[in-house]
């Protein structure tokens, strides 16, 4: 057992940490407070072709382990929330289910680009009346020749109109239940798909989060993913790997807060001494360090586990479960040390605090994770 | 074309304290950083590959350990790293590095070598210069951007004082950059991996072919007679009053010192 | 029989351009002076070398201002700077009249000119001395070593650096770092033509064009009053520049203000930027990082405003000011109109 990460991973962390500290930093007051996508920082990720990390380099990626993809949304989001779910849409739930699904046609026609960067992908999964029950869905891609027709609508889809290729699940069978579910590959652009109006949200509102409207899309059979009646399973598998990067995007929001908190409550002086001198304070950011470390262990686990092609949908639940409410309790903590301070926008704390609770709720909420650990168990 | 850049390990000097009690440097902690005037010629000689038919070797003189930093230029996607190690090159002065240095670069040959303009730990701005002359070979300082390079040539833009001069040097030649000249790339993910089956060639004093009496200490004409910290200058006041009164006895200070006059 | 037989004198590299020449040649002739004066019983001299073509009527110019002797090389090839060239004719004066040792300005011609030098001479070279002195424990012996102190690691080291086996000890400083004694017309001294020996007439290196820099503000290194700008006074730069004015002075900033893209690098004190020694720096929001000391310590008298009492720069001012740059400097600014008035 070896909890080092290795010299491999260590530089990219390296690389991670500087690009967030000067390309990411910069910029997370201004485009949560414009909900601005950050295209600008997608271009830079591109020319460190962060884009496509674990996967192969005959697809154009980094062709690096899975945990190193982690290490960057972790980065990522020390310093902004919006940056790293950014790349983990486009990474674990867009591009994932082309290497692991896709046809060979498929692959070489979606991946070099999207491992790239040259395009960016997004998910689209929930609707309005199917979020946890996913299986609900009211999309439908009916056949007509050779061809779907893609009716229907989703909401909440991270990347929306940002995005050039979308994953997108229809019921092909209502008959058959969660089996009647397909994937499709959409592209940006096909006749009858619109983009709706951006979300205003709580955090991460840099995110680009719309609704994607498909007014008879007509898809020819090329735009399949998988086989029929298999998209149930794939949306479910894609998850379970999203999940793991949402952990990292919760780790890195919490423990961005405890970098922001330490040299705040070192400088800042009541009753004449700086407020790092009280045990409260003390107390407090043990707790929260240890929380966040044992979090980080959980992720490193889950993502660790999927490299080496081991069971992870459990470790996943459970590292993202218990990073997203981490990520909650940590900010919470870290604008109770900073006081008014904290509460302004003047500090990133309050951003931070903002963008971690979405962590508990998307990919799957936090009763979705408890559901899928205690199933586990239970069985 | 055979591009050199000449690089240095430096302790990254802003993170550097001193220890109040002690007098001394902490150097614990203190992480190694490429130099950054380095950084830049390196950033220049990638520019270059870009536009042209060129390759991209860094030379690098220091302790086994800087083949880490060199691999972080092969994470930056140069084409061969080299580092020149040995106990017998230690406590070297410009001089002897220079010495050192044309030794190897005479070994691995170049068309055109980039070098900072100085390190942060020395400050000299010696190595460059020193390195040129001893392989004689012509040198532009301070470079600020480089504009052309031909088969025979290069011309530069040279940053002075108060001006700044467009020069055409004949090849090959040494130039040492300036840290402000571009914006260094970070690394990218897939040289990080590639950086990993990449090996740095070491070179050691036998390697080079050079009389040991010309490197390390004893190469060195410069000595080190004594090193200290700073004293901490006697004559200081501080006060802790409302900023009205601060801004009225800093100006009645300066009248009386005569810096206010009518 | 002394170590170094032959060599003698403290030599000054005069660095001139289009025949003006730069007060930091002057700045190391008035050391130099107090330098062999240190050290009578050597009889000593202070040579001024100066290179360039048509500069010869110079020379008295640089023996008003401290030099006894003065070594010129007027050429054609050296009408303008040219390391090739330079380099060729300082070496062959310096093997002809074999100085003790040789002081030449840390300018951008002077960091290029002296290492190329020293290394054809395997000459021993320190680069930006911030003091020089007189090991007089070997005076006996005849000896004139040279203990040539200066800053490393950003400023927060120094060391005293010797070259005991080898002549000349060679040595850069940078501009200000010493201050310039007046020039007396009444001063006589020797002047020397040298023609050097060109093996090699063509040039390496062409300067094909000049272009002037535009200057944007003042050169902060000639002002007398600074009021310098760190990070914290970013929010208040107006306000800096305000009180600059209303004294005379000029603004500066610390080399955090300069990254964060809020001042020119042109006007950035310290280690990486300019030395300056004004008679007075007023420090705004500057912690004192050593790397920003190292370049403004020399000022006559150091004022500190700064919100943290323990900010390095109060170990350094002779007065230092506990608070909110925001809130002193208008209220300053207001008291020195009104001190002006009085």
């Amino acid at each position: 057992m070896d909890f080092m990460l290795t010299e491999q991973q260590q530089m990219m962390k390296k690389l991670f940490a500087e690009f967030a500290e000067k390309e990411v930093k910069p910029l997370a007051a201004e485009i949560d407070e414009e909900e601005r996508f950050p295209r600008e920082t997608v271009e830079k990720m591109k020319a460190c072709k962060m884009l496509g990390i674990p996967y192969s380099r005959e697809y154009g990626g980094a062709g690096a382990d899975y945990l190193c993809y982690i290490l960057a949304v972790e980065e990522l989001s020390k310093k902004c929330g919006t940056t790293g779910v950014v790349l983990s849409a486009h990474t674990s739930l867009g591009t994932w289910p082309i290497v692991q699904f896709g046809t060979p046609e498929q692959k070489e026609k979606y991946l070099p680009d999207l491992c790239t960067g040259k395009k960016l992908a997004a998910f689209g999964l929930t609707e309005p009346n199917a979020g946890t029950d996913a299986a609900g869905q009211q999309t439908t891609a009916v056949k007509d020749g050779d061809d779907y027709i893609l009716n229907g609508t989703k909401i909440f889809i991270t990347n929306a109109g940002e995005a050039d290729v979308y994953i997108i699940f229809a019921m092909t069978d209502k008959t058959k239940g969660t089996h009647g579910i397909s994937a499709f590959i959409v592209e940006k652009g096909m006749p009858g798909f619109t983009v709706g109006q951006h979300e205003k949200k709580l955090g991460i509102r840099g995110s680009a989060t719309s609704e994607l409207i498909f007014n008879n899309v007509r898809l020819s059979k090329d735009h399949l993913l998988g086989q029929e009646g298999k998209g149930f399973k794939i949306a479910m598998m894609t998850l379970d790997g999203g999940r793991i990067g949402i952990a990292a995007q919760a780790l890195g929001i919490a423990q961005g807060a405890i970098d922001e908190v330490v040299p705040y409550v070192k400088s800042r002086k009541q009753f004449g001494r700086p407020i790092s001198k009280f045990q409260n304070t003390q107390f407090q950011l043990a707790d929260m360090q240890t929380k966040v470390d044992a979090a980080r262990w959980l992720v490193y686990d889950a993502a660790m586990k999927k490299e080496k092609g081991l069971p992870y949908s459990v470790e996943a639940a459970k590292a993202k479960l218990f990073a997203s409410e981490v990520a909650m309790e940590v900010t919470t903590k870290a604008i109770q040390l900073m006081g008014g301070y904290g509460y302004t926008r003047d500090y990133p704390v309050e951003r931070m605090f903002r963008d971690a609770k979405i962590t508990e709720i998307y990919e799957g909420t936090s009763e979705v994770q408890r559901m899928v650990i205690s199933g586990a168990m239970l069985k | 074309m055979k591009i050199i850049v000449l690089v240095k390990q430096v302790p990254d000097s802003t993170e550097i304290r001193v220890d109040k009690v002690t007098g001394t440097l902490i150097r614990a902690g203190v992480p190694s950083i490429i130099n950054p005037d380095d950084l830049a010629g390196v950033e220049a000689a990638l520019q270059l590959k870009e536009k042209m038919d060129a390759t991209v070797t860094i030379v690098s003189m220091g302790p086994p350990q800087a083949a880490e930093m060199l691999k972080e230029l092969y994470a930056r996607g140069v084409d061969e790293c080299v580092l020149i190690t040995d106990r017998k090159f230690g406590g070297a002065d410009t001089c002897a590095t220079s010495t050192t240095l044309a030794g190897a670069l005479n070994k691995i040959g170049y068309d055109l070598i980039i070098a900072g303009r100085q390190a942060i730990d020395g400050d000299t701005a010696q190595v460059g210069p020193q390195t040129a002359e001893r392989l004689g070979i012509p040198q532009v300082t301070y470079v600020d951007e480089i504009i052309d390079v031909t088969d025979t040539t290069v011309t530069v833009k040279k940053s002075l004082e108060d001006s700044e001069e467009i020069i055409e040097a004949k090849l090959p030649c040494v130039l040492t950059t300036l840290s402000g000249m571009n914006e260094p790339r970070y690394m990218n993910c897939n040289d990080i991996v590639d950086s990993f089956s990449k090996e740095v060639k070491i070179f050691t004093f036998d390697d080079l072919g050079i009389d040991e009496k010309l490197v390390g200490l004893a190469g060195s004409p410069t000595k080190v007679h004594a090193t200290f910290t700073k004293d901490v200058s006697a004559e200081t006041e501080t006060f802790d009053m409302p900023a009205a009164d601060a801004a009225k006895l800093i100006a009645k200070t300066l009248k009386e010192k005569q810096i206010i006059t009518k | 029989m002394a170590k170094f037989e032959g060599y003698k004198d403290i030599y000054v590299f005069v660095e001139q351009k289009n025949g003006e020449i730069a007060n930091v040649g002057y700045e190391l002739i008035s050391e130099a002076r107090k330098l062999v004066a240190s050290i009578p019983s050597l009889g000593f001299q202070v040579v001024g070398v100066l290179l360039g073509h048509n500069i010869t009527d110079k020379a008295n110019e640089v023996i008003a201002h401290g030099a006894d002797k003065v070594i010129v090389v007027d050429d054609a090839l050296l009408e303008g700077y040219s390391t090739q060239f330079y380099a060729d004719a300082l070496t062959q004066v310096i093997l002809t009249y074999k100085p003790d040792s040789f002081l030449t300005g840390a300018t951008v011609l002077g960091r290029d000119l002296a290492p190329r030098v020293a290394a054809r001479l395997n000459a021993g070279l320190t680069a930006d001395a911030t003091k020089i002195e007189i090991d007089q424990t070997k005076v006996e012996d005849g000896e004139a070593l040279l203990l040539v102190t200066r800053p490393t690691f950003g400023g927060n080291l120094f060391g005293t650096i010797i070259c005991p086996n080898t002549r000349p000890q060679m040595a850069t400083i940078r501009p200000n770092v010493f201050s310039m004694d007046a020039p007396d017309a009444g001063r006589s001294g020797e002047v020397i033509t040298f023609t050097p020996e060109w093996t090699d007439t063509d040039p390496k290196v062409v300067v094909k064009k000049v272009i002037e820099k535009v200057v944007e503000g003042v050169d902060i290194t000639k002002a007398d009053i600074l009021v310098g700008a760190g990070r914290g006074a970013e929010d208040c730069l107006d306000m800096v520049k305000a009180v600059a004015e209303e004294l005379g002075g000029e603004m500066c900033a610390s080399r955090a203000v300069v990254d964060d893209g809020f001042a020119d690098k042109s006007i950035q004190v310290g280690q990486t930027g300019k030395t300056v020694r004004p008679s007075l720096y007023i420090a705004c929001g500057i912690s004192g990082a050593c790397q920003h000391v190292a370049g403004m310590e020399k000022s006559d008298m150091i004022i500190a405003i700064n919100r943290d009492p323990q900010a390095e720069i109060f170990s350094i001012a002779n007065m230092g000011f506990v608070g909110d740059v925001k809130e002193i400097l208008p209220l300053l600014k207001e008291e020195i109109i009104a001190a002006k008035k009085a």
